[in-house]
């Protein structure tokens, strides 16, 4: 033997290959009528046994307050926590001193959805998403401006809540 | 013989339609099955049920890039497709697939070529597609596709000589080789059906069939986690799927061979209605059903082994077959020799049930110290022999 191969000793009296043959095509057979698991996507997007989670951090949304206006007051703290640094943020101030977002643009492909906007904004303005289907044709539909992340309407996520870490 | 030349044309027309559009369906079937079997769903989107997925792959085939390799033998590397698609189809021409057709102008056998020699004829021909594989892993000059091809004539090879062994316990039973006197023969009740008297000849057979076929559990010549596929890594397009439509059509022929040799071609059980004249368009139809039942009944086989085995190392596929199927088939052969000159010779029984019967008990009484053997024995063992 040229090459140390360990060689097993398989314990003579405990082998099968009949049996254990014929309870592998048993097992098969069982399954071949077991009901599936797959979910057939387009059509069916959450099961009984699976749906996306409350917390998930998908692509944002800008909440508005009742006369339809983003709730932002472009106080610059989600550009200033953004580790990807993917929010642009003009602000701008009108005539009775309330400052709002003259621009307000995230680059969803710079994100890393790590949810620190949600977290860190004190007007619950902006939202990371529960949301996961973002096809877009071309690649600068992927900035998203004010007007864009107002109109969303996908749920919002939860995020990760330190005082009730399992989400009960 | 202008007659017999038209209903040879349409013969040859309809079940070369019929089987490359089994075999479109048996591709599906295998992907849905296994996909059950692994509580998946598999291809349902194109057409109802994923009946025309199929047809979308076929088409997809046909307009992909033919790869050439450059440094491949370019010659051999076109015919070797062709080489192992021909006679994977050539080999239905000789079975019967129903009962005689009554026409106008005469009964029409349902078998394409009604030859003599049917049955040597399909081992032939089994023996001819091995030459496709081995040069179409030669001819890419590719080391995995060579060494698929090696595996695949030596895998072949092997376990043709037990397959050849095995169906002579079946040509001595039936002292014919023509197709249709096989049929005619195992026609007379359920238990002359040859599985019954030649219980064990059926099972060294399938395991045979399942090697010459390359299917799982020996599918090495294609064992896509050490070969990449093997003898067709370096196929693409039309050209691989001719492999593809091979291994399929061999199926289908090894399926049909076995229900013709063991399990009495289209004779319908517990009734002689359907192998009596007057033929009738009725009886062809019922036979032509019961010939597909079986023959499904055995693909479904096909697909259940191979969604449920591990593959064969190559050192016990070779042991499996030198050591243990080669010298069953021989000791069976000349049991089952001795059987049949005893019952036939020294008692003066006539080929019937009876017979069938007491070969069937003797083939129960083998079959016990056989599986035992097997179930506990070493074949399966580790790749050094112990020091």
């Amino acid at each position: 033997m040229a090459i140390g191969v360990k060689v097993m000793k398989r314990p003579g009296a405990r082998v099968s290959y009949v049996r254990a043959t014929l309870q592998g095509m048993a097992l098969t057979l069982q399954h071949l009528f077991r009901p599936k698991v797959t979910m057939q996507y387009p059509e069916e997007k959450s099961s009984r046994d699976w749906a996306l989670s409350p917390r998930w951090r998908g692509t944002h949304r800008m909440l508005t307050d009742e006369q339809g206006r983003a709730k932002c007051v472009a106080c610059g703290l989600c550009p200033q926590i953004c580790p990807a640094n993917c929010i642009k943020l003009v602000p701008g101030e009108d005539e009775e001193g309330n400052r709002y977002p003259l621009i307000y643009e995230i680059d969803e492909f710079r994100c890393v959805f790590c949810g620190y906007c949600q977290e860190v904004c004190p007007e619950e303005a902006i939202h990371v998403g529960v949301h996961y289907e973002n096809s877009e044709f071309s690649r600068d539909r992927f900035v998203y401006d004010l007007e864009r992340l107002c109109a969303q309407t996908h749920p919002v996520s939860t995020l990760w809540d330190p005082s009730d870490p399992k989400g009960e | 013989m202008s007659f017999f030349l038209v209903a040879s044309i349409i013969k040859i027309v309809v079940v070369f339609t019929v089987i490359m559009v089994g075999v479109a369906l048996l591709t599906l079937a295998e992907r849905r099955i296994c996909a059950w079997m692994q509580d998946r769903l598999g291809p349902n989107r194109v057409g109802p049920q994923g009946l025309l997925q199929p047809a979308a792959d076929g088409l997809k085939n046909l307009v992909k890039e033919e790869t050439l390799p450059a440094q491949a033998d370019k010659a051999l590397f076109m015919l070797a497709p062709a080489m192992s698609f021909i006679p994977a189809l050539l080999a239905f021409a000789v079975i019967p697939f129903a009962a005689p057709l009554p026409t106008p102008w005469g009964d029409v056998d349902m078998v394409v070529a009604n030859l003599p020699v049917g049955f040597l004829y399909i081992l032939a021909f089994g023996s001819l597609g091995v030459y496709g594989i081995v040069l179409a892993g030669w001819s890419s000059n590719n080391k995995y596709s060579l060494l698929g091809g090696l595996r695949a004539s030596a895998q072949m090879i092997s376990y043709e000589i037990a397959m050849g062994m095995s169906t002579v316990a079946v040509l001595l039973l039936m002292g014919n080789v023509t197709l249709t006197d096989v049929i005619a023969r195992q026609a007379r009740s359920l238990f002359t059906w040859n599985v019954f008297p030649l219980s064990l000849a059926y099972f060294i057979f399938i395991v045979a069939a399942f090697a010459e076929t390359n299917r799982l559990p020996f599918d090495l010549p294609e064992a896509e986690g050490e070969l990449i596929a093997g003898y067709h890594t370096e196929y693409s397009a039309m050209k691989f799927s001719m492999f593809y439509i091979a291994e399929y059509a061999n199926m289908v022929t090894a399926s049909a061979l076995m229900t013709t040799l063991f399990f009495g071609g289209w004779d319908i059980p517990f009734t002689s209605w359907d192998n009596t004249p007057p033929w009738t368009t009725l009886k062809t139809l019922a036979t032509l059903a019961m010939f597909t039942a079986k023959v499904i009944c055995f693909l479904f086989l096909y697909i259940w082994v191979r969604w449920t085995l591990p593959r064969f190392r190559y050192d016990q596929l070779m042991a499996l077959g030198w050591k243990v199927m080669l010298p069953l088939a021989l000791t069976y052969l000349t049991v089952i020799a001795t059987a049949i000159w005893f019952l036939h010779d020294a008692l003066g029984w006539t080929y019937d049930t009876r017979f069938a019967l007491a070969l069937f008990a003797l083939n129960l009484l083998l079959a016990m110290p056989l599986f035992f053997v097997l179930d506990r024995g070493r074949i399966v063992a580790g790749s050094v022999a112990e020091a």
